[in-house]
């Protein structure tokens, strides 16, 4: 059996920060710390009785001083935006092994306004330093538009494929009052922007915001004395997987190898399939990626990402509701999103997200770190399986 | 495009831009199993058998690009830049950019043939792609 399921590790408190966008009055570790009281409070425990931490920036150790922790096992793992789905893999194994019996996750981000961050640890010795910046492979938006033509050529989709992607999360959005984009959109507004890097115009690329999220995590033993219970989301499956570590390196530039690997392995010890799956949270920095996703996850087959979306499915009402909380694109983006996603699942496995996505029993929360680098897929439920 | 990011050679790379600086394309051979490399590795990722570098030919096909509007400010022009992929004839993939074409998605084919020229860095020289002369 796998070690998920085994020993049945629970997300037992779960939170962001009260607010999320534009927060310039806190620095990064002031959102970890919000983030963290809130995760404890939620799962009913005392912030001192964690023993493990896990966080990507700043330093872990930093964090966990701040927090004033003393803990026994730590995980500073940074591979970008799917940092926190690793975090949670990690702090499985670590519960399961007796390295620790409470775990904090934790996510605190300046993205917007740079408070207390650390410059981004980029050097032009580095592959990228050398063979993408020299030509202007910088900026996410630039690096990430990259692929996106060819993606459209080789699977027989157009900019409109990209387009529907933005108008099917923001009806999501419309409901979320947290959202940073909540105006509805259709097609021809999204096509007709200036293009930031074509084929992306501004609505295809995320938002920058402020904001954390925490997560507590122990066996489902322990969480069953606790007040919060009732409320503990089970993870039944994890994986990550790495790939090339720059982008026009990648195995395929339209299929991202990493992604499929880790939600196959995912799936297997959560001994599921797509079909299972009642809501998916797809990472979303750019209109692309849930097209990627829908398709490397399994959800649906090649080329077949586009009319999916464009047919309703993911929208409210669909029958596999995606980035129900408006996603990168209409919610939030720190820079690391992924905490963000594995928050929208469990408050949907729990009932209580701000835009119901009907009866959810199962969730697939699915990250991808750095340029298409790295990526990791946890399986979530309502009811250990 | 002689302003912009100025790569800094390691000990692995330095090859490759001493081949650049000589108006010669790069790249690594494993002579155990055929492959060709990059960027530069310290071993083939195939079999882990040493790499030999070698002169590419310098021509290629466009894989994809992009097109962008809002350069990164050490390029200082505001002009859009056209980001490529280029796979070389030795079937290695490049990021570059391409030069001698319109920013114009209409003006740029994926799968078009390019060919290498290079362009003064910060003391270096860049390779970069431009379309081929038609034969």
């Amino acid at each position: 059996m796998s070690v998920a399921r085994q020993q049945g590790v629970v997300i037992a408190g779960a939170a962001e920060t009260a607010r999320i966008g534009v927060i310039p009055e806190l620095s990064a570790i002031e959102l970890h710390a919000e983030a963290a009281r809130a995760a404890a409070r939620d799962a009913g425990i005392a912030l001192r009785d964690v023993d493990g931490i896990a966080a990507s920036t700043p330093f872990v150790y930093e964090v966990s001083d701040a927090l004033g922790l003393r803990p026994r096992w730590v995980d500073g793992t940074n591979v970008g935006g799917c940092s926190s789905l690793v975090h949670v893999r990690h702090a499985v194994a670590a519960i399961h092994s007796g390295a620790a019996d409470m775990v904090l996750v934790t996510h605190g981000e300046s993205g917007r306004s740079q408070v207390g961050m650390r410059p981004w640890p980029w050097s032009a010795s580095s592959m990228e330093g050398q063979f993408e910046h020299p030509y202007g492979l910088t900026a996410p938006y630039a690096t990430h538009a990259l692929p996106v033509l060819r993606f459209l050529h080789d699977t027989g989709m157009t900019r409109r494929d990209l387009a529907e992607v933005v108008v099917a999360q923001r009806e999501w959005a419309q409901g979320n009052p947290r959202a940073g984009r909540r105006t509805p959109v259709d097609l021809d507004t999204v096509l007709a922007q200036p293009p930031v890097c074509y084929p992306l115009t501004k609505e295809m690329c995320c938002l920058v915001s402020d904001g954390g999220g925490a997560l507590v995590l122990m066996s489902a033993e322990r969480a069953r004395d606790l007040p919060s219970a009732y409320r503990a989301v089970h993870v039944l499956g994890a994986a990550e997987a790495a790939e090339s570590a720059i982008l026009s390196q990648m195995d395929d530039l339209t299929s991202f190898h990493a992604s499929r690997r880790s939600t196959r392995d995912a799936l297997q010890e959560a001994n599921l399939t797509t079909g299972d799956i009642d809501h998916a949270m797809l990472y979303d920095a750019f209109a692309h990626f849930p097209l990627y996703a829908l398709e490397d996850c399994g959800f649906v087959g090649r080329g077949e990402s586009g009319g999916f979306i464009g047919d309703g499915h993911t929208r409210p009402g669909g029958r596999l509701p995606v980035n129900t909380n408006g996603g990168g694109l209409s919610y939030a983006h720190t820079g690391m999103y992924g905490m963000f996603a594995i928050q929208e699942a469990v408050r949907q496995l729990r009932g209580e997200a701000a835009l119901d996505a009907g009866r959810v029993r199962t969730s697939l929360v699915h990250g991808v770190g750095m340029m298409f680098a790295v990526a990791a897929v946890l399986v979530l439920a309502a009811e250990s399986a | 495009m002689t302003a912009g990011p100025v790569p800094v050679p390691t000990p692995l790379t330095r090859p490759f831009w001493d081949g650049s600086a000589r108006g010669e394309l790069l790249i690594q051979h494993c002579d155990a199993c055929g492959r060709s490399a990059f960027p530069p590795r310290p071993h083939c990722a195939s079999c882990a058998e040493p790499l030999r570098w070698v002169r590419a030919t310098g021509e290629g096909t466009l894989v994809t690009f992009a097109i962008n509007h809002r350069p990164d400010p050490s390029f200082e022009v505001s002009d859009p830049q056209i980001l490529a992929v280029v796979e070389l004839d030795e079937g290695v993939r490049m990021a570059t950019s391409l030069i001698g074409l319109d920013p114009d998605p209409d003006a740029i084919a994926i799968g078009m043939a390019v060919s290498v020229t290079f362009i003064p860095r910060g003391g270096l020289r860049l390779p970069v792609f431009a379309p081929q002369e038609p034969a």
